[in-house]
């Protein structure tokens, strides 16, 4: 765990959970693996403080535990999973996309299990329910069967998945065999388990209905209350699918910005035949034939048989690399070249960074180096057409940034710099993380910036908040309009400008975040696909 | 290396070509200081995404901080009680205390140490239902009043007598938690309890050096 990303795990931390759960999961993140007595004396926080910050973050899967070094008869061990805490920046893009693909009931249903941690089917279709029928008009009602129907979509695209058994001891409900806890450093994989994506089956007939009492709504049900056939069965995310999608989604527009609309369309029937057939970690997709994709394809891209057949190879000539070709039989067999698009839209992202930052003929040399890997100072300026001082400057100021790295290649045993090469060199990989470090220590400013604007201006906000509480309160009860204005005016017009650039900044800082995280996702699913790979 | 000694003296081991300047330039000069926190850009910023799905998520990202706020995970640790113990301590319960978690988690799914007692939800105002009968008749009132007064006393106590225990053992005891609500009517006085503010704030918030007076 690198300074930024434990930084940024307690930053999270503290917006989600508060400053105990915080100092609480900083140190664990720190210290590795401890146990709750360890923990608790290091802290020197209450012990009771430190089990409910444990309890929060077990709920939320952030935390793992297990039997510790001493074996099952010894003290249980805690570790702290940071990618999970990493996830909390990323909860919007998962709600919204489960908006785009399932309505809003699809999006409450995902927002409710991410900010409980993991939820049963019946508790989240009740609540999901109730929420939705509040906010109907009066008279309408939202019935039970909806939300379960569109629950059951989310887990057949394998995006709810059921939260792994424990193999507990100490269960008391069974007093069999003791089984030992796993050991803290396997955690079972939720797909291990056969029955991950099978639903339960619960008795779920019924609605809220409203009343026409306008205040109060009087809960009747209307058919079979819930019952709760289903407990101890706990559904939770299954990041790995959004991000298998979002994945998916960068290539899809890679696709459509490099080529055109169609060939987009072309790639995205292609991800979408085998979604379910390619393993997550895949390199490459099921190879599919031309002649299955034009069944596929939706009749309303009208692409004839010829045009699909022109764009799929225009597609495989593309020195992007999106789409290979690997046979000819079936009208050829094609397939999307995952890891490979994911290389390549890293690197897309390195050179951006790289000329946004330092301008681009800077980008040019490091393009540059990127495609012919090692080359001399003279080459450089010969290859990339910049004068020889203003190539020696970008270069230097490159190294610096640790962008570009310099090899020494000796022709004699010693050292010496008269006769020694000196090459500059770009390595994808390790700049990739480097940019991944800097992107955390990014996010990590942009909230404390966030956390310092709000703490200076808090007099303002409270009295701000303050007031539109009196304003809603006077509205409910049916004020006159000379009473509402006279509240309004409460605040001064200088301060209602403090207050528009206060909450301009921090709808800047907090977009922003969301961009970073994009990034961050880009380059960690690149870092990511070349591990799996080795 | 020994043997080039002799050779020219006034040769370096290096050639100057290599290094990439002239004899006559200036080199660049020494860092006397550390460098700047905020170095002036060269190149301005690219501006940020704009669009209705970029609004909706920095919607739904402000929403999710604050809802998260108001959340039983959200651990505030209980305020250790600094001044004299005072009378309305025993009225105003709606802080939070370290030894009670605010929401029931499965506890099969968590190591048995971590237990810890539930509290239970505060009871709504059907509970204060039949003591509003009970209000026309004042000389009723005030003994039953007296007698919540003695009930109150005896389950504070006995919740104070207890250890941490399991869920399991919370539905055998009486409600101890202190739980009624802040509504008027059930204290038979005038004063709504959430309006009352008995200053322990005063001058608790005020932690940073502020050079203003306070009035």
């Amino acid at each position: 765990m690198t300074t930024q990303e434990v930084r940024l795990c307690g930053l999270l931390l503290q917006e989600h959970f508060g400053n105990v759960v915080e100092k609480v999961g900083t140190h664990l993140i720190r210290s590795g693996v401890l146990t709750l007595r360890a923990l608790a004396h290091e802290t020197k926080l209450p012990l009771d403080l430190v089990k409910k910050s444990l309890c929060v973050l077990v709920q939320h899967g952030m935390c793992t535990f297990g039997a510790g070094r001493r074996g099952p008869a010894g003290p249980v061990e805690y570790r702290i999973n940071c990618e999970h805490v990493f996830h909390m920046l990323r909860y919007p893009r998962y709600i919204y996309t489960a908006k785009s693909l399932y309505g809003d009931t699809g999006e409450l249903i995902v927002e409710e299990i991410l900010q409980r941690g993991h939820m049963t089917m019946s508790s989240t279709v009740k609540t999901v329910a109730d929420r939705l029928t509040h906010n109907m008009p009066e008279g309408q009602s939202m019935d039970y069967s909806e939300v379960v129907s569109v629950f059951s979509q989310l887990v057949e695209t394998h995006f709810l998945q059921r939260c792994p058994p424990l193999a507990s001891a100490g269960s008391s409900s069974s007093g069999a065999v003791d089984t030992p806890l796993p050991v803290a450093t396997q955690p079972t994989e939720p797909e291990s388990h056969p029955d991950c994506y099978k639903l339960p089956y619960i008795n779920l007939t019924g609605q809220l209905l409203q009343s026409k009492h306008s205040s109060h709504t009087k809960k009747l049900f209307s058919g079979q209350p819930l019952c709760g056939d289903d407990d101890g069965i706990y559904w939770q995310v299954n990041f790995q699918r959004f991000h298998l999608h979002f994945r998916d989604q960068a290539i899809i527009s890679a696709v459509s910005c490099k080529l055109d609309q169609s060939s987009s369309e072309i790639v995205r029937t292609m991800l979408r035949m085998s979604e379910v057939t390619t393993p997550a970690h895949a390199a490459f997709t099921q190879a599919l034939s031309a002649n299955e994709i034009f069944r596929a394809l939706l009749s309303s891209y009208n692409i004839a048989r010829p045009i699909l057949d022109q764009y799929l190879s225009l597609l495989v000539d593309d020195p992007m690399e999106f789409v290979g070709k690997t046979g000819d039989s079936g009208g050829g067999m094609y397939v999307v070249n995952l890891h490979r698009a994911l290389a390549n839209l890293a690197r897309a992202t390195l050179e951006s960074v790289v000329q946004e930052r330092f301008g681009s003929r800077s980008a040019r040399i490091f393009r540059l180096l990127l495609r012919k890997r090692h080359l001399e100072q003279k080459q450089v300026e010969d290859f990339a057409m910049i004068p020889a001082k203003e190539a020696k400057d970008m270069l230097y100021k490159l190294l610096s940034e640790n962008l570009v790295q310099l090899q020494e290649i000796p022709k004699t045993p010693d050292y010496a710099p008269s006769r020694t090469f000196y090459l500059y060199t770009v390595n994808q990989l390790p700049t990739a993380r480097l940019l991944l470090q800097h992107c955390y220590k990014t996010v990590g400013n942009l909230i404390e910036r966030r956390l310092y604007e709000t703490k200076e201006n808090k007099r303002l906000l409270e009295k701000s908040q303050r007031i539109e509480a009196i304003l809603a309160s006077l509205q409910a009860t049916g004020a006159e309009a000379a009473q509402l204005t006279e509240v309004e005016e409460m605040i001064t017009v200088p301060e209602r400008q403090q207050l528009e650039s206060l909450r301009h900044h921090i709808n800047k800082l907090d977009s922003s975040e969301n961009q970073v995280d994009e990034t961050i996702f880009l380059l960690k699913s690149y870092i990511n696909s070349t591990q799996a790979s080795r | 290396m020994a043997g080039s000694r002799g050779r020219g003296r006034s040769q370096f081991s290096f050639s100057v070509d290599a290094l990439g300047f002239g004899r006559g330039d200036c080199l660049p000069s020494s860092a006397h200081t550390p460098s700047p926190l905020y170095p002036p850009m060269q190149f301005r910023p690219v501006p940020l995404h704009t669009g209705e799905e970029v609004d909706y998520m920095l919607a739904l990202k402000q929403e999710l901080r604050a809802s998260s706020k108001n959340l039983p995970f959200h651990i505030k640790a209980a305020r250790t009680k600094t001044d004299v113990a005072r009378y309305s301590d025993k009225y105003q319960n709606g802080e939070t205390k370290n030894n009670c978690i605010e929401w029931s988690p499965d506890w099969s799914r968590m190591p048995k140490e971590l237990c810890i007692k539930v509290r239970k939800p505060r009871k709504t105002v059907i509970g204060a239902k039949p003591q509003l009968t009970r209000k026309p008749k004042a000389a009723a009132g005030k003994e039953e009043v007296l007698q919540k007064l003695e009930k109150r006393e005896e389950e504070q106590h006995s919740e104070e007598e207890e250890d941490e225990e399991k869920k399991k053992q919370n539905e055998e005891e009486p409600d101890a938690d202190e739980d009624y609500d802040e509504e008027e009517l059930e204290d038979e006085t005038d004063y709504i309890m959430s309006y009352f503010d008995n200053g322990e704030d005063f001058g608790a918030d005020s932690e940073d050096n502020m050079d203003e007076a306070v009035y």
